[in-house]
C-alpha cells in the first residue's frame, strides 16, 4: 500500500515536471528595465504601468503566449543597468529586454543584450549611435530617434517665420544634441540670437529670463527635462513671458511635469509623436483605462510602452519557437499592430517611421492638464542616422 | 535696453543675495559663537520649504503656511540641537563635519520617505501673483520683489537684535570670547541653544520664501550650503554685518557674472569662443572672489575681533 502511494507520488511528480517544462517552452520571458527610483522615476513608472495595463487587458498573454515578467530598476546608473541586464539574461533567461527611459542607460545595456542573442526593444531612448553605426538586428526602437522631436520644433519655428530664436538648455550631452536637432529643423529659417547653457540642476532661471525679456526674441526653444522644467515653466509664467514670447519645448511640458506646472504651462508648445487627445484607433480607450487604473494622465512614455506590448502581441502570434531568434526578428519587423499614434512601421535601422506632431498644453474639462494635438509637422518621417546603419545597405 | 537688463539682473542678484544672507546669518553665528561647523544647516532650509508646503496645503493660504512653518523650523532646529549637535560642541571639527554630514543624508532621505521624491509645488499667493512693469517693457515678478523686501526687513530686525538688545550683546560677546562670557556667569549652553534655534528658523524662513518660485525637493539645500559657506568666509566668521555684505556681493557677482560674462568676453573674443569661455568662467567667479578675499584679508572683510 505504501509502495503504491510512493509510486503514484513519483508518477505525479514526474507528470508535473514534464508539464512545467512544456509550459516553460511556450512562455515568453520579458524583462522590463526602467528608471524607478529618484526624481526621474515618474517617467519610468509611466512606461511600466502602461505595459502592465496592456498585459492585464490581454489576460497576461502576448500573442497567445503566457508572459513571465521581471521588472528591474536601472537607477539611472549605466553600471547598475548593465549588472541588472546581465541578471535578466543569465538568471531570468529572458527573450526580450524592454526599456530603458534614458539614453545613457540604453547605450550601456544594448551590447550585452544583443551579444547574448536576446532582443532589446527600446521604448523611449533613441541615441544616435544605436540608430546609426551601432545598429543591430536584435535591437529595435519603438519610440523615436532622440534628435527628431527637437527637429520638429525647429521646423515649426521655421514654418511660423520666427526670425529671432533664443535657445536654452542644460549643459550636458542630451542638451547639446537637442540644440543641434533644433538647428537642423530650423535650417534656412531665421537667426539663433543666443544659446544659453545652464548648469545641470539649476533651479533659479531669473537671470536667463531677464535676458529673454531684454532680447525679446520671436520664440524660445528649450529642452529642460524633469524638475528643471517645472521650475523654468513656472518662473517663465511668473515673469509674464508666456503671452509675449512663444515657448517651444521638448520633454519639458509633458504629462509627467504638468501636475506640478499646472496653469503655468498653459499654451506652451511641445514636439511629440502622440498626444492623449489624438483621434487614433484605440487611443481614447487607452487613455481612459490608464487614468481609471492609475489616476493620472498618460504621457508619451506610457503610450510607447503600450505600443511595444501591442507590437509584441502581434509579432508573437506568428512565432512558434521563441528560441528561433531570426524568426522572432522577422516577425517583429513585419508585425502589423494598431499603434496609438496612427501610422507606424520600422525603418531599415529598426527605428520607427512615423508622424511627428506639434502639441500644446491645455486644461481639460475635468481640470487636469494635458498636451493636445495642434498639427502634424512631419509625415512618415524616418531618422537621419538610418543611412549609417549597416542593415540599411 | 542694456541698462534695464543690468537693472533687472541686479534685482535678481539682490534676491539671491538676500536668500543667501538668511541662510548664512545662522551659519556664521553658530560657527562664530560656538565654533561649530554645521553642514546640516542647508537641511534646515529644505525643512523650511517642506513645512511651508505642508502647512500651505493644509490651510490653503501661503501666509498662514509661512507663519506656521517658522515655529516648526525653530522646533526642528531645537530638536536637532538637543539630540545631536549639543553632544558635538566639544568635539573637533572633523567629527562635527562627519556627524552633521550624516544628518544631511538622514534628513534628505527622511523627507523622501515622508513627502516622496518628486518635486513639490507651492502656489504663489494670489496677492503677490504676476509681474509689474518696473520700466517700460520690463516686467519683474512681484513675488521676487516681496522676497527682497522681506529679507531686508529680517536683516534690519537682526541688526536691531544683535546690536541693541541684551541677548544680542551676549551673542556678540560670545563670538569674541565664549569662555570669558561663561566665566562671567552667563549660561553659555542656553545662549548656544537660542542662537542655534534662531539660525535654524532663519534658514527655514529662506526655504519657505523660495518654495513658491523653486520646486521643493530633497537635497535642495545642499548647493546653497556651499555658497553660504563662501559667504561667511568672505564676510568674516561670526559677523552678521559681514554675512549681509558678503551675501549681497556673492548674489550679485554670481548673477551678473552668469548674465554678462559672455557679453564682456565677446568684446575681445569671437562669439563662439566667448560663449564657451563665458559658460566656463561664470560659475567660478564666486570662488575666485573668495580666493582673492582670502589672499588679501584672510579673516574676511569684517572679522570679529578676538
Amino acid at each position: 500500500m505504501t509502495g503504491m502511494k510512493k509510486l503514484a507520488g513519483a508518477a505525479l511528480a514526474l507528470c508535473m515536471a514534464t508539464t512545467a517544462a512544456a509550459a516553460q517552452d511556450t512562455h515568453v520571458r520579458i524583462g522590463l528595465m526602467y528608471t524607478l527610483s529618484g526624481p526621474p522615476a515618474a517617467l519610468g513608472e509611466q512606461s511600466r504601468d502602461a505595459f502592465l495595463l496592456a498585459l492585464e487587458q490581454m489576460g497576461g498573454k502576448l500573442g497567445g503566449k503566457e508572459v513571465v515578467l521581471t521588472i528591474v530598476d536601472d537607477e539611472l546608473k549605466p553600471d547598475v543597468a548593465v549588472t541588472r541586464a546581465r541578471g535578466l539574461i543569465e538568471r531570468d533567461d529572458v527573450h526580450f529586454v524592454i526599456g530603458p527611459i534614458f539614453s545613457n542607460v540604453a547605450q550601456a545595456i544594448q551590447k550585452p543584450i544583443v551579444d547574448a542573442g536576446r532582443i532589446m526593444i527600446s521604448s523611449n531612448a533613441g541615441p544616435s549611435d544605436l540608430a546609426g553605426e551601432q545598429c543591430h538586428p536584435n535591437y529595435f526602437n519603438t519610440a523615436f530617434q532622440n534628435d527628431q522631436v527637437h527637429e520638429v520644433m525647429g521646423a515649426v519655428a521655421k514654418e511660423r517665420g520666427y526670425q529671432r530664436v533664443f535657445l536654452l538648455t542644460p549643459n550636458y550631452q542630451a542638451g547639446r544634441d537637442s540644440m543641434a536637432g533644433f538647428k537642423r529643423g530650423f535650417e534656412g529659417g531665421g537667426e539663433i540670437i543666443d544659446e544659453v547653457y545652464v548648469p545641470m540642476n539649476q533651479l533659479d532661471f531669473s537671470g536667463e529670463l531677464a535676458r529673454i525679456a531684454a532680447l525679446q526674441p520671436d520664440a524660445v526653444f528649450t529642452f529642460m527635462p524633469g524638475g528643471m522644467g517645472v521650475n523654468l515653466v513656472r518662473q517663465y509664467a511668473q515673469a509674464g513671458l508666456t503671452d509675449r514670447v512663444p515657448f517651444l519645448s521638448a520633454f519639458t511640458v509633458d504629462e509627467t511635469n504638468l501636475p506640478a506646472q499646472q496653469a503655468a504651462a498653459q499654451g506652451m508648445y511641445s514636439g511629440a509623436t502622440w498626444t492623449p487627445d489624438m483621434d487614433t484607433p484605440g487611443n481614447a480607450e487607452f487613455v481612459a483605462a490608464f487614468e481609471a487604473k492609475y489616476d493620472r494622465v498618460p504621457a508619451l512614455y506610457a503610450m510607447q510602452a503600450y505600443d511595444t506590448a501591442m507590437l509584441l502581441d502581434a509579432a508573437l502570434a506568428n512565432v512558434d519557437d521563441l528560441s528561433d531568434v531570426e524568426a522572432v526578428r522577422a516577425a517583429l519587423k513585419t508585425a502589423e499592430f494598431p499603434s496609438l499614434r496612427g501610422a507606424f512601421r520600422f525603418n531599415t535601422n529598426q527605428h520607427p517611421v512615423q508622424n511627428f506632431v506639434l502639441a500644446q498644453v491645455a486644461q481639460r474639462a475635468d481640470g487636469k492638464y494635458q498636451t493636445q494635438f495642434v498639427e502634424e509637422v512631419f509625415t512618415d518621417y524616418g531618422d537621419n542616422y538610418a543611412a549609417l546603419c549597416s542593415m540599411s545597405q | 535696453m542694456y541698462a534695464t537688463l543690468i537693472l533687472v539682473q541686479t534685482l535678481n542678484g539682490l534676491q539671491l543675495g538676500i536668500i543667501l544672507f538668511l541662510i548664512a546669518a545662522g551659519l556664521t553665528l553658530v560657527f562664530g559663537v560656538m565654533d561649530f561647523i554645521n553642514l546640516a544647516h542647508g537641511v534646515q532650509y529644505m525643512l523650511g520649504a517642506y513645512f511651508a508646503y505642508e502647512f500651505t496645503t493644509l490651510t490653503g493660504s501661503f501666509t498662514l503656511g509661512l507663519l506656521m512653518a517658522l515655529p516648526a523650523a525653530l522646533l526642528a532646529g531645537l530638536v536637532l540641537e538637543a539630540f545631536i549637535f549639543r553632544h558635538l560642541y566639544d568635539r573637533d571639527h572633523l567629527e562635527q563635519v562627519l556627524a552633521t554630514f550624516g544628518v544631511i543624508l538622514f534628513l534628505n532621505q527622511g523627507v523622501k520617505v515622508v513627502w516622496g521624491a518628486s518635486p513639490l509645488f507651492v502656489p504663489v499667493p494670489d496677492w503677490l501673483q504676476g509681474s509689474i512693469e518696473i520700466l517700460p517693457g520690463f516686467f519683474y515678478p512681484i513675488y521676487r520683489l516681496a522676497i527682497i523686501a522681506a529679507g531686508l526687513g529680517v536683516a534690519a530686525l537682526l541688526y536691531f537684535l544683535v546690536n541693541h538688545t541684551r541677548a544680542g550683546m551676549l551673542v556678540r560677546a560670545g563670538a569674541s570670547n565664549a569662555t570669558m562670557v561663561a566665566a562671567l556667569g552667563v549660561d553659555i549652553r542656553f545662549l548656544f541653544m537660542i542662537v542655534f534655534g534662531f539660525g535654524a528658523m532663519l534658514a527655514g524662513f529662506a526655504g519657505a520664501m523660495v518654495a513658491p518660485i523653486l520646486s521643493v525637493e530633497p537635497g535642495m539645500g545642499d548647493n546653497l550650503l556651499i555658497l553660504a559657506f563662501v559667504v561667511i568666509v568672505i564676510g568674516g566668521i561670526g559677523s552678521i554685518r559681514g554675512a549681509f555684505i558678503a551675501a549681497l556681493l556673492i548674489g550679485l557677482v554670481d548673477t551678473l557674472g552668469r548674465g554678462f560674462s559672455t557679453d564682456l568676453l565677446r568684446l575681445v573674443m569671437d562669439p563662439s569662443a566667448a560663449s564657451q569661455t563665458g559658460r566656463a568662467i561664470a560659475p567660478m567667479l564666486t570662488y575666485i572672489l573668495m580666493a582673492l578675499v582670502l589672499v588679501f584679508r584672510p579673516s574676511g572683510l569684517f572679522p570679529v575681533k578676538k
